[in-house]
């Protein structure tokens, strides 16, 4: 059990000018269990590295004082233990129990000892798998738990998650759900950060709101907190439980116009055959569980893959979209990817949206004013002489939408658009890509995000991992029908084994972006 | 790709079960000795010392051939290579090509360096093909007394190699997606080459600090001696496998030194 | 609190982050084995030559980012041990080849006392790096070829390719990666001005 008290406690990262914290003043005891929250910025991160101790000793600045159980948080990092939210990079051993021993053996525990409290740590979070099981063979949601269980095996007081479920799809998160609220006990002081704020709740009884740019707005418990701040905080970007998402429906009735037609495309090993028709002046979410193959299928439509079997026809051109220049694709399909950092190319904001057209031989006016008209429509104007792997992970997504918008495509695919987003940029992306279609344009997401699909989804394209042999899967009613869960199959996809779509997001490091 | 990465031989044989550190020091013991002569009768012998050995690492001769067909296309670029600036064309003349003449001495020594490509790579492919990369890194920090941390970090990092890899298709889609493609200009190539392998750094660097901080939340600079949760033990068999390899390469050498055909690779 | 230590103590960033550009550049070098499978090895030595400096990145590009005793010597190894664990083409001799080679490059920033990462520490260790490497296939790989015609314009072309790939390049390369912020932790990145 660790007690937390921080003291005015404030921390400049090194390069910047603004205090990623400041005036934070606060007192944990022993076996609370915290939920912490903010508007992006607000430094819930950072306070969470100062407490594990991992703020680097020879840069930046610090203020105030921080202890735990009256130490320096350096000097009491073994009573701390903290998860963050990339599961991929948190391992470090290619098999299960060698990661969890990792830990163990660092700490010099005893060599006859470890292995008991391995298969203990193991038990403790539900893990379901020997324990020479290849990490990259398991799903994201798995590897959480996987490095939950390092964490617990070393007997922290002080347990930390750094928003644990963020890179995983809903299957995968309440997989690590799961496993917080067995392995927990009284004996552990729990602090978690997760947007997801209505499924945390469960699992704590207290809330702290720090205050971008200094100290604490609220301190209480959920019902108090949330009653009192709850609009004010749902305006700045948290998901605040029980508050009703805008939704957008179709402004006219079903255009006919279709821009795409795909008729039995698969990928061999990846996807199974699908047919299914992509409109004008249309919003489609592509949906499944994990590991059925939807980014194929994505990437399929955006002619960056070619099919092993089926026809793709697109726009009413001869070719099938692989095989056109890439020019041309942009000109009529653009992609964004689910990591936005994956299609950059340049190193400045301005010139990632002049590359599109450029690259079609516009003239240079042209260009200054599809840049310009961009710049504002995205509000990156502030942002358009920056590097663009500098950006924030809402920054980076508006802007990786922005280049597929600058060449104009008549149909833009989206892969998991929403991942990872605070509730205020996902309003605006949402409300973005409506007016997308209301333009006349076709969207296209791939999504795990049901409040996507209620809030935005003309159509829903399901795609089933069950029977690869069955005929091909219909489209779902348009929203308001029954929920997607009672689909067949896909609740008994949660071991599914991560497949290479499911990718991380931009960016929001420990440390490196608050 | 990430068949070339995973053990093949799954410690079928019974050498392949030897200590990692063991395996690595035979292959180094039995290829630098050959790198003395520039004859071709050494690197034959070693070959066929390797070729014989394949089955008790547990390998087949198939899987081996095609992780092997690489060194072809090398062994075919020294052939020309010697073809065209070999230095002494002594013997008898094969070939009249004016300045490039083929003669029996520039085949001899081509065929030599032909043979060393392949007696030289086939003891790395095994090693590599029958060994668990942790269990190498435990084997140099418990039996070769390698810095822990380093070889830690280097497992850790070398974990990242797939997922790299994938990243490196992803990028390239994410290029033609944003309109860029190379068609067959080589300049193009090259400088679209060179974009992915500047994106690809930066992803796998931002990785990198991620993945440090996260060790250091496991205690990696805890500074406290670190305990092995999987033990290596480098025994007799291992020191034996050693020195039967220094032996047959010393054996190779020795007949060819006996029967007249060495030719020192200095002077 | 603003100054980077100087010790030369390696911290686990250090460690980890040159692991990555050496694993990262294995990946590299595979994926340029792909690249050029058929037309490179058409060009004849030692015209070839002129792109062997991309192969001694590693180890320049280690040392300006990291900047501690060892640096080019561990990251060009470890990048030569994961090109063999990849599969390339000259396989296990690098094994050999690339420590001797990365030593080249330690010893020029050793002469300066790892104090100093600038430009012109940067091309020396490229040079020596590359003459190494030359001088190595040279007696290794091309024994009996002609030094005239073959060898010697070999070793030229070689250090003049590393002195231009792995000596600017990666001061460049280095500029480059600082300005997207991975190497915020590092002093080559603290270059980039506060945000």
């Amino acid at each position: 059990m660790s007690e937390v008290v921080l003291r005015d406690f404030g921390w400049r990262h090194a390069g910047r000018k603004a205090w990623a914290v400041r005036g934070v003043d606060l007192r944990i005891a022993h076996g609370e269990r915290v939920l912490l929250l903010g508007g992006s910025g607000a430094g819930k991160s950072t306070l969470l590295a100062a407490l594990a101790g991992l703020l680097p000793e020879d840069s930046g600045d610090a203020e105030g004082s921080v202890e735990i159980d009256g130490l320096d948080p350096r000097k009491a990092r073994e009573r701390v233990g903290i998860v963050f939210q990339d599961p991929q990079t948190q391992l470090v051993m290619a098999r299960s129990g060698d990661d969890v021993a990792f830990g163990l053996e660092n700490r010099g525990v005893p060599a006859a000892e470890i292995w008991p409290r391995v298969g203990d740590a193991l038990a403790r979070v539900g893990f379901r798998y020997p324990i020479d099981r290849a990490t990259a063979a398991l799903s994201g949601g798995e590897q959480q738990r996987l490095a939950l269980a390092g964490v617990l095996a070393l007997r922290p007081g002080l347990l930390l998650l750094d928003e644990p479920t963020a890179n995983l799809d809903p299957a995968g998160a309440a997989l690590v759900r799961d496993a917080v609220a067995r392995s927990g006990d009284a004996d552990t002081t729990l602090i978690i950060v997760e947007h997801r704020v209505a499924e945390a709740l469960p699992l704590v009884d207290r809330v702290v709101i720090l205050e971008p740019g200094g100290g604490i707005r609220a301190d209480g418990p959920p019902a108090a907190v949330f009653g009192a701040h709850g609009d004010h905080l749902a305006d700045e970007g948290v998901w605040v439980p029980d508050r009703p998402l805008p939704t957008f429906p179709q402004s006219r009735s079903n255009s006919s116009d279709i821009f795409v037609r795909v008729t039995g495309v698969a990928k061999s090993n990846r996807l199974a055959p699908v047919s299914m028709t992509v409109r004008a002046g249309e919003v489609l979410a592509v949906t499944g569980p994990n590991g059925v193959g939807k980014s194929t299928l994505a990437l399929i439509l955006g002619g960056l893959l070619a099919p092993t079997s089926g026809r793709v026809t697109a726009l009413g051109e001869r070719l099938p979209p692989h095989k056109w220049r890439a020019a041309d694709l942009t000109r009529r399909i653009g992609s964004v990817f689910q990591n936005p950092e994956h299609q950059f190319v340049t190193n400045r904001v301005a010139d990632e949206l002049a590359a599109g057209p450029r690259r079609l031989g516009r003239s240079p006016a042209e260009v200054t004013a599809v840049v310009d008209e961009l710049l504002e429509r995205l509000r990156l104007t502030r942002l358009a002489g920056a590097n663009p792997y500098t950006l924030s992970g809402g920054e980076a997504r508006r802007l990786s939408v922005a280049t597929a918008l600058a060449t104009a495509p008549r149909l833009l695919l989206l892969d998991e658009p929403t991942f990872g987003q605070d509730r205020r940029t996902w309003i605006e992306l949402v409300a973005l890509l409506a007016a997308l279609r209301d333009d006349g344009h076709g969207v296209v997401a791939v999504t795990h995000d049901e409040d996507f699909v209620t809030a935005l989804a003309d159509r829903v394209q399901s795609l089933d991992h069950a029977a690869p042999d069955r005929a091909p899967p219909h489209g779902a009613p348009p929203h308001g029908a029954p929920p997607l869960g009672e689909q067949s199959g896909s609740a008994s996809q949660v071991e599914a084994p991560s497949a290479p779509e499911v990718a991380g997001p931009a960016g929001a490091g420990l440390v490196d972006r608050p | 790709m990430t068949s070339l990465l995973s053990p093949v031989a799954a410690a079928a044989g019974p050498l392949a079960r030897r200590n990692p550190v063991a395996k690595l020091a035979a292959a180094l013991v039995f290829t630098v000795p050959l790198l003395a002569t520039v004859d071709p009768l050494t690197p034959a012998l070693a070959l066929a010392v390797e070729i014989v050995a394949l089955p008790f690492f547990g390998l087949g001769y198939l899987a081996v051939a095609r992780r092997a067909w690489p060194l072809v296309v090398a062994a075919f670029g020294i052939v020309v290579t010697m073809v065209l600036f070999s230095a002494s064309r002594s013997g008898t003349l094969l070939l009249a090509l004016g300045p490039f003449d083929v003669t029996t001495g520039v085949l001899t020594t081509a065929l030599a360096l032909a043979l060393r490509i392949f007696a030289f790579a086939l003891p790395g492919l095994v090693v590599f093909a029958t060994t668990d990369p942790t269990d190498l890194a435990d084997a140099l920090v418990q039996n070769a007394k390698a810095p822990a941390r380093f070889a830690i970090g280097a497992l850790a990092a070398f974990r990242l190699v797939p997922l790299l890899a994938e990243e490196w298709q992803m990028l390239t889609l994410a290029r033609r997606a944003r309109g860029i493609d190379a068609g067959h200009n080589p300049f193009a190539r090259l400088a679209l080459f060179g974009s992915t392998a500047f994106a690809l750094l930066v992803g796998a660097l931002r990785r990198g600090g991620r993945l440090a901080v996260a060790m250091d939340a496991r205690g990696f600079d805890s500074g406290l001696p670190r305990t092995y949760a999987r033990r290596q033990v480098f025994g007799g068999l291992d020191l034996l496998l050693v020195i039967g390899a220094g032996t047959l390469s010393a054996g190779a050498l020795t007949t060819s030194i006996l029967l007249g055909v060495f030719r020192p690779l200095l002077g | 609190m603003n100054n980077p230590t100087t010790n030369n103590r390696w911290r686990t960033i250090d460690i980890v982050i040159s692991s990555v550009v050496a694993v990262a550049f294995g990946v590299i070098f595979w994926a340029w084995g792909l690249l050029w499978n058929g037309p490179a090895d058409a060009i004849p030595l030692p015209g070839r030559a002129v792109l062997y400096g991309m192969w001694l990145v590693p180890a320049v590009l280690g040392a300006l980012i990291v900047r501690k005793p060892g640096a080019a010597f561990y990251t060009l190894s470890l990048a030569s041990l994961v090109s063999v664990a990849l599969g390339t083409a000259w396989g296990w001799s690098i094994v050999v080849q690339g420590p001797l080679e990365a030593l080249g490059a330690e010893l020029a920033f050793a002469a300066f006392a790892y104090r100093v990462y600038r430009l012109p520490v940067a091309l020396l260790a490229a040079v020596l790096a590359g003459v190494v490497a030359s001088v190595y296939d040279a007696f290794v790989w091309y024994p009996g070829t002609s030094w005239a015609s073959m060898r010697l314009p070999y070793i030229l072309i070689t250090a003049a390719s590393s002195l231009v790939i792995a000596g600017l390049g990666s001061v460049v390369l280095t500029g480059a990666l600082a300005q997207t912020g991975v190497l915020d932790r590092f002093a080559a990145g603290r270059q980039r001005a506060a945000v």
